[in-house]
């Protein structure tokens, strides 16, 4: 009576996964295509694996299944902030269609988001004229 | 078992794509990271299918060497040294 569920769980979890990955080819930017692969993919194995753990029960498998999903949620996030800190250092700056970045102004001196070319163009232009 | 295994391989493949183009380094590591764990879901279904326990082992390795590999390449991205 239980197999149906976790292989329905199994599904949804790669599912997640495959929509995360869509979305780190698809986003613009580092920040954008880190928030959606990490949160997808961590979600995704989460529930792949506790469907794994429903499919077999207290048992050798299922146990292992179920650390090896609490260690992905509890690492796979830690990670990604750490990437993230990182290629903020490093000096990417954010995409051209954000808004704030309190973290950029308050460690490294000014908001660290790009400028919008056309807008450059129109100021090299408004100069010439 | 198998539109399993091609669904994830295929979502390996898009990371591949993110770590072939990616116009920077923290791109590629993101990548790196999502297909470590790509990697370890496929080893726990190989572990289901195969009735193979031990495989289950791995895949709890794999996701702590993917796990040290990330914190490996953010320190080096935040221009740390690794003893830091």
């Amino acid at each position: 009576m239980i197999s149906p569920i976790g292989w329905i769980i199994i599904w949804i979890g790669i599912l997640f996964n495959l929509l995360g990955t869509i979305g780190l080819v698809r986003f613009p930017d580092i920040y954008n295509r880190l928030q959606t692969s990490t949160k997808c993919v961590t979600l995704g194995s989460f529930g792949l694996m506790i469907g794994i753990f429903l499919l077999f029960g207290f048992n050798q498998t299922g146990i292992k299944a179920l650390i090896c999903g609490a260690f992905l949620l509890l690492t796979n996030p830690v990670g990604a902030h750490a990437i993230l800190k990182g290629s903020l250092h490093y000096g990417i700056k954010l995409w051209k269609g954000s808004v704030v970045d309190k973290y950029g102004e308050d460690k490294l001196g000014g908001e660290q988001i790009e400028i919008e070319e056309r807008a450059k163009e129109g100021e090299e232009k408004a100069k010439d004229g | 078992m198998i539109p399993m295994i091609i669904v994830l391989t295929f979502s390996a493949f898009l990371c591949l794509y993110r770590i072939q183009q990616g116009p920077t380094i923290p791109d590629r590591a993101v990548g790196v990271d999502i297909m470590g764990i790509i990697f370890v879901n496929i080893t726990a279904l190989t572990a289901v299918f195969y009735n193979l326990p031990y495989l289950m082992d791995l895949s709890i390795i794999i996701a702590l060497f993917s796990f040290i590999g990330t914190l490996g390449l953010a320190k080096y991205l935040e221009k740390r040294s690794l003893d830091d």
